[in-house]
């Protein structure tokens, strides 16, 4: 049961020259289910944090007005930062005990918003023990202990896997009351909404009304500015050639209990896809195929070296391999995107010129000056797959390259990697997005555990 | 790294209320401190280990917790037995005299009469427990008290980030060798970038709580109970009583030797 009514609003942070958002003219009405929408940069997140009161006055200059009728609450991003308490039930409890909930109502309240997303734990389970999406689903029960009027939803399934990402939707479509307003900030289509805003980076709001109206009439606009408009093909990049000789191995090489023995060789001039549930060892592969970590048993070799990878000096492995982690900050070690592409080469002696050419061809000339900390998400991950390419290694390992990127950064993500295939660069992935699987991958390599075959029980006595 | 209680909670005295046990173990150990002897911290000893099974800590899990301190413990001792200036007393082997050896082995003590309650309180307390016993029984600002809990919460992580930060930079090219001030630079790099990290996820999760009404001004009420009852008091009052016997002990067989004076 909330209203939301935005007149010209604007809101610039202390210190920044541009305007955040500018010049929105906005009224939601009680129960609507409005999808925000608009490129990286348009200010969706900042406007989500003006309507659940986040932005103190002194961190910044508003304009316009903004009024929110009715109890707002925010659910973010990235689980592990929104989680407060150590048991589950504590840290729905949390917000009840703030905003002065009298005692005897807690615990009634906890479970009813426990029982709402469908948590399937008891109360007192360690909220370390959940999975991704259990935990947000968790901070959504937090939320929704406080009864507000107003749900936003920043990005709400960006740092999950399909699974978890489908038990948040779950989640969201069994719990929300129909008088309860909700607003989604997401690069994705959300389920269930009845309203599409699409603010324009200019300032202001560019598209307004139902999503299908909205879809129909500027979808392909859409689609270009980054957003994944339902039913726009994808482009598909087939390898042009045949894949030449073994640039890496593993034999039946195992980590502890992190990853169970495996064998894969990934060749010059193909693309191999390593897909499989979390916890199935993905990213471990990732760190062995690309020499940063010692198999517990079996072996790794490449590139015809006698030394297993992990034995090689840091300088001759960025020779060969490149490793693109999935949080690009993981990887930034200077604070000037030229300085951070520059860095391989300066430590190798090799020319430097391959900065400007990298520069150019990931789209990053205009921030050669910029800190790479203040990148967008698209433009972090193009630099650190840049990082990777200064030194020319012919095998490049990456994380989840296509981790909560909008449509336009994938796409040339994909097109990149294609390139670099077609040169005759070996490439492996460690991937849950169908998409990309379906549109580069010239192999799959699936680690989702066999199930064991079901156990006959003996049956004493069963005549029939 | 493992931070959780390691107490069977059912003992009598792990039940008792937090902050009645974080009082009792400060009142218990702050004065053996002015004191340099060794039978002090000795008859405190023989005191806390005695009442060790009725915190529910078997000794066995003691010994684990406290290897860290047997460390610092060892050494102690050989600097003290090595480089100790004052030579007083008898030879005892090659040149260690019985003073030397009296004021390692006082320290030693030290060391352990002074930590092993702390020890104890910790091994016994849910963080969450004691934060709620702080919050409610000595009135301590929620703000710092449930703050610093989530922040507490978040630990754990760094390992993990720690881990990664270190592969990221070999991915990167960079690795210091078997160059010992490549090695402090690399280290020093990467501690930098942990807590820069460390800092992000901080503001992300204030605000987060600051979203759930953290702080907001509004009277807090209190989901999970903690009484402190006259049990509670009397397990203060005991600590600061045996504290007080040993002393009486020490001066009375002439052993006190203060630090002060």
């Amino acid at each position: 049961m909330a209203d939301v009514v935005l007149k010209g609003f604007g809101w610039r942070h202390a210190g920044r020259r541009a305007w955040a958002v500018r010049g929105v003219d906005l009224h939601i009405r009680s129960g609507e289910r409005v999808l925000l929408l608009g490129p990286s940069g348009a200010g969706k997140s900042t406007l989500l944090a003006a309507l659940a009161g986040l932005l103190p006055a002194d961190s910044g200059e508003s304009e316009g007005t903004v009024e929110v009728r009715g109890r707002p609450g925010i659910l973010f991003q990235d689980p592990q930062t929104q989680l407060v308490m150590a048991r589950s039930g504590d840290d729905v409890a949390f917000g009840l005990e703030n905003t002065g909930v009298p005692a005897a109502e807690i615990w009634p309240r906890v479970s009813d918003a426990l029982d709402r997303v469908g948590f399937p734990y008891p109360i007192n389970r360690p909220t370390h023990a959940l999975s991704g999406g259990e935990q947000q689903r968790l901070a959504l029960a937090g939320v929704l202990a406080l009864r507000p009027g107003l749900v936003l939803l920043d990005e709400p399934t960006a740092n999950l896997d399909p699974a978890g990402a489908a038990l948040v939707h779950e989640a969201l479509s069994s719990s929300l009351t129909p008088d309860t307003t909700v607003i989604v900030v997401e690069h994705r289509v959300f389920p269930a909404v009845d309203r599409v805003v699409v603010l324009s980076p200019g300032g202001g709001v560019e598209v307004d009304g139902a999503p299908e109206v909205v879809f129909a009439g500027h979808g392909p606009r859409l689609a270009e500015a980054g957003i994944w408009v339902p039913g726009y093909p994808l482009p598909r990049h087939q390898a042009v050639s045949p894949p030449a000789a073994a640039l890496v191995r593993t034999s039946a090489a195992a980590v502890g209990m992190r990853l169970p023995p495996t064998d894969l060789s990934v060749r010059a001039g193909e693309v191999v896809a390593v897909t499989g549930p979390n916890g199935a060892g993905k990213s471990t592969l990732a760190l062995l195929l690309g020499g940063l970590l010692a198999p517990t048993s079996g072996r790794v070799s490449a590139f015809d070296d006698p030394r297993p990878p992990h034995k090689w000096r840091a300088a001759s492995l960025v020779r060969r391999i490149g490793s693109v982690f999935q949080s690009p900050e993981h990887q930034f070690v200077t604070s000037r995107v030229y300085d951070e592409l520059a860095l391989g080469p300066r430590r190798l002696g090799l020319p430097l010129d391959v900065v400007t050419t990298l520069l150019e061809r990931l789209r990053l000339t205009a921030l050669a000056e910029a800190n790479p900390y203040t990148l967008s998400g698209g433009e972090a991950r193009r630099l650190s797959v840049a990082t990777a390419l200064a030194t020319a290694p012919r095998l490049l390992v990456l994380d989840e390259p296509t981790f909560g990127q909008d449509r336009r950064t994938w796409i040339e993500l994909v097109a990149l990697l294609a390139g670099l295939r077609d040169e005759g660069h070996g490439i492996v992935a460690v991937t849950h997005d169908d998409a990309f699987v379906s549109s580069l991958a010239d192999r799959v390599h699936d680690l989702t555990p066999v199930e064991p075959l079901p156990r006959r029980r003996p049956s004493f006595g069963a005549s029939s | 790294m493992n931070l959780a209680p390691v107490a069977c909670a059912g003992a009598p005295l792990a039940r008792r209320n937090p902050v009645a046990k974080l009082g009792a173990a400060l009142l218990f150990s702050l004065p053996l401190i002015a004191t340099l002897d060794p039978l002090t911290p000795a008859l405190a000893l023989v005191i806390e280990l005695a009442v060790l099974p009725l915190f529910g800590v078997r000794y066995r899990v003691l010994a684990r917790r406290a290897w860290p301190l047997a460390l610092g413990a060892a050494g102690i001792l050989v600097t003290m037995t090595l480089f100790a200036a004052d030579r007083e007393g008898t030879v005892l082997f090659w040149n260690v005299t019985t003073g030397v050896a009296a004021a390692a082995l006082g320290l030693v003590l030290r060391v352990f009469a002074v930590a092993l309650p702390g020890i104890i309180v910790f091994a016994t307390t849910d963080p969450t427990d004691l934060a709620d016993a702080l919050v409610q029984n000595v009135r301590a600002p929620a703000r710092f008290a449930i703050g610093a809990l989530a922040a507490f919460r978040l630990v754990p992580l760094l390992t993990a980030e720690w881990q990664t930060l270190t592969l990221a930079r070999r991915a990167r090219g960079i690795d210091a060798g078997h160059n010992p001030w490549a090695r402090l630079r690399l280290f020093a790099s990467t501690a930098f970038a942990l807590l820069v990290g460390a800092l992000r996820r901080g503001g992300r999760l204030a605000t987060a709580m600051d979203a759930r009404g953290f702080d907001s001004g509004a009277v807090r009420t209190y989901a999970r109970r903690q009484h402190f009852g006259p049990a509670d008091a009397a397990l203060v009052a005991a600590a600061a009583l045996a504290s007080a016997a040993i002393l009486a002990v020490a001066v009375v067989t002439g052993f006190f030797h203060p630090v002060l004076g």
